[in-house]
């Protein structure tokens, strides 16, 4: 069970306001994300419910009973962190065994359990290692061994995946999705990667500036953002966003619009522009084009899609995915 | 540009270090060669360096007069004790300022190293009439006190400087994985200091070791350490320049012996952390 329930939830550092009021359900069994940019408080929101950092006021409870004043050993969650932080004097095998050993378990049963975690992790082969002698990859693995042998009520990771490359990076989202499936633990994962949050949440909370700006499935945040914000975050590349004497025509201050969701003709449409830059990446084609009156804006067209620097384009919103909103940047 | 290094550079500064190590050491080669000389040649104008008749007779002479082997004891005890004592106390000082540091922690650092300035002899009776009303003048233990004290700041500025290159996240991961706090100190954060924690531990050993003001001024027969056995030999019935050196060797000997065999530890304990 691990259903995490925040009430209130306020942190402030000395004078720093860093998270202003923050009520958020988690049910068991969810994978939500934390995303936002750098500084918008997403890692002390972790941290709070780690116990690593106190709140200044507010609830927090874990399956129902008040945890805020409980120390992090005592809660029952289990963290992975973006420095992996294993214990570089222990081998593999103690790093594992570390959680267990302090809950208190005997001998055999903590063998056999390092042995199985070792086994789904694929680190059979390098349990008498130091950690220092592991590639990052497989550190990111002693880690997650260390956080899973101990059955915790919740995982909690820290941008676990952001000291490795892109490739591992890919390996290790699906590593860490497969796991989900398997142990159906609640896990909560912070990043500043919206990639991530799309592939792997169940959930997303985005936040910005200590504020929950809105929480959903990857899908309705991306089909539904409900502000600006939002709308600018979820999905890569960024949205458009078109005010000035074009937003009126659709009744609203600003318009936004997807580079997918844009119609590319050479005949003619609603806006038309010079191709600036035309990246192929094989299987799409990312256009940037300068739009009289409007400015540069992207498009996303299929790899076959052949654009040169100086051609002339027409760009049409497709039919409903224009997202309207008003002066204070709230969807209509 | 890079800065280059001819031949003859190098081994001019590889003269220069040696002349200076020599200077250094000059003064405890001397003690060591008066040791093995008659008293007449101790004295002897101009002294001779090497060619004068060896004897150990000396070494009989201190041996017989004084129990070298009592005060050696006691110096160990002192020595030991004290340093012991101090990383139990510093140990968990030092973890507070470093992973929980509160506004005043620069503040209690410095004020720690400033007591290092004052005269030990500005606050010699006060401490001596503690420990007259305590019992505490002559004692082992009342030695160890003294010595943990005077040393702690030292032992917990040398801790608190190597504990700062741990990582918190480290420590953190351990409270995670459900460590207490003398769990997280013991199994992590003591393993992972631990060439900090040795070089401490033999910087201070030796510091104890030579201490003199204190152990001189608060002891007599009983818990006399090595330095109160020297100071025996230099004595209102005339200054004895062989026997001195004799007892004076015996005394550095074991600490000279230990540093020797440390010399790696005990450079990077004086850097206090700098170099990594």
């Amino acid at each position: 069970m691990g259903k995490i329930t925040l009430s209130n939830v306020n942190k402030t550092f000395g004078e720093t306001e860093v998270i202003p009021s923050i009520d958020l359900e988690i049910e068991d069994g969810e994978f939500v994300v934390f995303v936002g940019p750098s500084g918008c408080g997403k890692s002390t929101l972790l941290r709070l419910i780690a116990g690593l950092e106190d709140v200044t006021s507010g609830i927090i409870k874990i399956n129902g009973k008040d945890a805020t004043r409980v120390p992090p050993a005592l809660r029952g969650l289990a963290m992975v962190f973006q420095s992996y932080a294993l214990y570089p004097h222990m081998s593999v095998r103690k790093n594992i065994a570390f959680p267990l050993k302090m809950a208190g378990f005997n001998k055999e049963d903590i063998d056999q359990r390092v042995e199985a975690a070792a086994n789904v992790l694929n680190l059979t082969d390098y349990l008498e290692r130091r950690p220092g002698q592991l590639s990052g990859g497989q550190r990111q693995r002693v880690a997650i061994g260390r956080a899973i042998v101990r059955e915790p009520a919740a995982f909690l990771f820290d941008e676990p995946l952001s000291n490795l490359d892109a490739a591992l990076r890919g390996n290790m989202r699906l590593e860490i999705t497969e796991l989900h499936q398997k142990l159906k633990t609640t896990m909560i994962y912070v990043t500043h990667d919206q990639v991530e949050a799309m592939t792997m949440a169940d959930k997303i909370v985005v936040l910005n500036a200590g504020r929950i700006e809105q929480v959903g499935t990857p899908l309705e945040l991306y089909r539904n953002p409900r502000n600006l914000f939002v709308a600018g975050f979820i999905g890569s590349p960024k949205m458009n966003f078109i005010s000035g004497n074009h937003a009126p025509k659709f009744d609203a201050d600003t318009i936004g619009v997807r580079p997918e969701h844009l119609k590319l003709s050479t005949d003619g449409g609603l806006w038309e522009g010079t191709v600036s830059v035309s990246e192929h990446l094989g299987s799409d084609t990312f256009l940037h084009i300068k739009v009289d009156n409007i400015g540069t804006i992207n498009a996303r067209a299929g790899g076959e899609f052949s654009a040169h620097p100086g051609d002339r384009l027409w760009l049409t919103p497709e039919e409903g995915q224009v997202h309207r909103l008003d002066a204070n940047g709230q969807v209509l | 540009m890079a800065r280059t290094v001819t031949r003859s550079h190098k081994t001019l500064v590889t003269v220069l270090a040696w002349m200076v190590g020599l200077a250094i050491f000059f003064p405890i080669l001397w003690t060591i060669l008066t040791s093995f000389k008659t008293e007449a040649e101790a004295i002897a104008s101009p002294p001779s360096f090497l060619a004068f008749e060896w004897t150990l007779e000396n070494y009989g002479d201190v041996h017989e007069r004084s129990n070298y082997f009592r005060h050696f004891w006691n110096s160990v005890v002192i020595s030991l004790g004290s340093t012991l004592l101090g990383l139990l106390i510093a140990i968990p000082a030092a973890w507070a300022m470093a992973f929980v540091p509160g506004k005043q922690t620069k503040n209690v650092l410095m004020w720690m190293l400033s007591t290092k300035m004052l005269p030990p002899v500005g606050v010699l009776i006060p401490i001596y009439l503690i420990f007259r009303d305590y019992g505490l003048l002559d004692t082992l233990s009342g030695l160890v006190i003294v010595l943990t004290l005077i040393n702690l700041p030292i032992i917990i500025w040398m801790l608190y400087t190597y504990f700062k290159e741990i990582p918190g996240e480290i420590l953190e991961a351990a409270r995670m994985d459900g460590a207490t706090l003398a769990a997280e100190i013991i199994h992590v954060l003591t393993p992972m200091a631990l060439p900090g924690i040795a070089s401490t531990l033999l910087l201070n050993i030796i510091l104890a070791w030579n201490e003199a003001f204190w152990t001189l001024n608060l002891t007599a027969a009983k818990a006399a350490p090595l330095t109160a056995f020297i100071a025996s030999y230099s004595s209102p019935e005339g200054l004895f320049y062989a026997k001195l050196s004799a007892a004076s060797t015996m005394a550095i000997a074991p600490i000279l012996i230990m540093g020797w065999f440390s010399q790696k530890q005990l450079v990077r304990g004086l850097t206090f952390g700098a170099v990594k």
